[in-house]
């Protein structure tokens, strides 16, 4: 769906130039939630405006929904959705008025029916008549993410969605995003929230001008640290390290108290010689479990390396 | 070109520009002012035709030779309207500024030009669109003032060859095809200027200067330095045709996706 080669942006030229996105080379396929993770200033606006048409790349090729950029500029928009890193509505005009506005410069057929639906989707439409102006934050961004889904776009676009919301406002964006996943929309997400990355993505890229690492959360964390299994004792964990380091498949031992934390690549084939060799050796086990790194040791480990 | 779009645009504009009070007292209240201000002097020199005799003898030379047959008082009269000519050409000029200032500069601080430019809409449309909503109501608010002018001149006029000489060529032309031209230039100029600055009465004012010259031929008129005749609107004519498919490329070349997201700040 979205297909970048040696993607790149530099703004101005000579010693002052800033190079924003240097040689991405990225595949997203069709249906695919994607997460584009990085920090400040990283370039996910400058890819995602790229993506859009909105600026032209210094160099690269892309291809979004089969179309090429730089030859198809006006059919690429008429099919992808955009929400940009800030809603950019008309305040003095109605929620109602904003809607009609891009339906009808997208085209829409039918554009009062389209208008509705997106409006009741979101919950807006009870106030389809107050100005945009009046809305809380959340409302805004509902309603801008209304405004990208009107044309019914493959691909969508979303800079930010979360960002600058309460929790609340938050959680119901990000459960509408789940949404449109299910009915097989293609999204490419920036983001920064790396809980929400983890949720509702199906792969992330992490990314700081140029792409460092992508790959299904899981595999991430997995690639990067190994997996973890944490075993409780009812007695001090000190004694019982050995024996687990002395299995082949166990990379690291660390005791602490009762539990000893164990790094292992496959805790479904090995956890089970684990409990038995303990067991042999004394051990009272009380549990056994899984110990997940966060996406965000992962993240800030992979953006520190990069200096 | 899609005309669909452009209409949209320019409904939207409308819709959002005139909740302004500014702007709407600029397109409403200023033609008025400009037409009932012409009318008041005409009303107030109507005065007995042996005192207006006598005054004849201030007027340029040349402006007399323009008379040609009339009464002395009418000819004292056309020459007061010649001044007034130019407020009809003023209002074609500063109310797109004020519209377009608003529009440009309100779309640049909310953000709004982003998600617009993302549609499939292309930037030709867009500044069409930007450019006729703003140019219409200009040239609308000239023509109805006008209209009203020419409804009441005779009512307070001396003769009817006051009448007659606003009708006339000259006339017409600057009203219906100068105003329209000078509208096109303020609209142009205006975005040019919005795109520049961050605030819309800034914008208003650096935008402002385009309206020196026309001071300037005021003065000149006044001083008898030179009189607006139809040659004269010919010539003007042809310059604004040429200044205005000239701020049209440059326009154009501004006017561009990448330019407005990245140089517009
Ligand atoms: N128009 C521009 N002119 C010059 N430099 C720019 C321009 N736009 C972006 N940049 C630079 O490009 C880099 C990437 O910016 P970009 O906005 O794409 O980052 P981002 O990942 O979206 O950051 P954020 O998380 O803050 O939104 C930054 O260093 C920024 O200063
Ligand atoms: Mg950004």
């Amino acid at each position: 769906m979205i297909h970048a080669e040696q993607l790149s942006k530099t703004f101005g030229d000579g010693p002052n130039a800033i190079t924003a996105v240097d040689r991405l080379s990225l595949d997203v396929a069709e249906g695919e939630v994607f997460g584009f993770l990085g920090p400040n200033g990283a370039g996910k606006t400058t890819t995602v405006r790229m993506l859009t048409t909105l600026i032209g790349p210094s160099g690269g090729r892309a291809t979004v929904n089969g179309l090429t950029l730089g030859r198809d500029d006006a059919a690429i928009r008429q099919s992808v959705g955009v929400l940009t890193e800030t809603p950019g509505l008309y305040d003095r005009l109605s929620a109602e008025r904003n809607l009609t506005i891009y339906a009808r410069l997208y085209d829409v057929a039918d554009v009062p029916g389209q208008v509705r639906k997106y409006l009741q989707m979101l919950g807006l439409w009870e106030r389809r008549q107050d100005e945009a102006g009046s809305f809380s934050k959340g409302m805004r961004q509902k309603l801008a993410l209304a405004r990208a889904l009107l044309h019914e776009p493959r691909v969508l676009f979303l800079d930010e969605p979360t960002s600058a919301l309460d929790p609340e406002a938050a959680k119901l964006v990000r459960d509408f995003i789940e949404e449109l996943r299910g009915a097989g929309r293609t999204i490419f997400m920036c983001t920064h929230n790396l809980d929400e990355a983890d949720r509702l993505c199906d792969r992330i890229g992490i990314f700081k001008t140029r792409l460092i690492m992508v790959d299904s959360p899981a595999n991430i964390r997995q690639q990067l640290y190994g997996r973890r299994v944490v075993v409780h004792l009812a007695q001090a964990a000190e004694g019982l390290a050995a024996e687990a380091r002395a299995l082949p498949f166990v990379k690291e031992v660390q005791a602490v108290d009762n539990k000893l934390v164990v790094t292992l690549d496959d805790p479904e084939a090995n956890d089970p010689a684990l409990v038995r060799r303990l067991v042999e050796a004394g051990a009272a086990i009380q549990f056994v479990g899984e110990l997940r790194h966060s996406l965000e040791d992962v993240y800030l480990r992979l953006i520190e390396a990069q200096g | 070109m899609n005309l669909q779009r452009i209409r949209t645009v320019i409904a939207k504009e409308w819709a959002e520009v005139f909740k302004n009070k500014l702007v709407l007292f600029t397109v409403g209240f200023l033609p008025l002012v400009f037409t009932a201000l012409p009318l008041g002097i005409l009303y107030a020199t109507r005065g007995d035709p042996e005192q207006m005799a006598s005054e004849m003898s201030d007027l340029p030379a040349q402006f007399m030779a323009l008379c040609g047959d009339i009464s002395a008082s009418e000819c004292m009269q056309v020459f007061i309207l010649n001044q007034f000519l130019l407020l009809f050409m003023m209002m074609p000029l500063i109310i797109p500024i004020s519209i377009a200032a608003y529009s440009i500069v309100g779309e640049k601080t909310t953000h709004s030009l982003e998600p617009l430019l993302a549609t499939p809409i292309s930037t030709v449309e867009l500044l069409t669109a930007k450019s006729l909503a703003a140019a219409i109501p200009a040239v609308l608010a000239t023509w109805l003032g006008f209209a009203i002018f020419v409804v009441g001149a005779p009512l307070v006029s001396t003769g009817p060859s006051v009448l007659r000489y606003i009708l006339g060529p000259m006339w017409l032309l600057a009203v219906f095809g100068l105003g329209p031209l000078m509208a096109i230039m303020a609209v142009n100029f205006a975005i040019m200027v919005s795109s520049r600055v961050t605030d819309p009465r800034v914008a208003e004012q650096m935008a402002a200067v385009i309206i020196v010259p026309l001071l300037a031929i005021m003065f000149a008129q006044i001083g008898g330095l030179l009189v607006l005749n139809l040659t004269f609107m010919l010539i003007a004519a042809v310059v604004l045709l040429v200044a205005d498919a000239a701020l049209i490329v440059v326009g154009a070349r501004l006017f561009q996706r990448e330019t407005i997201l990245t140089k517009w700040k």
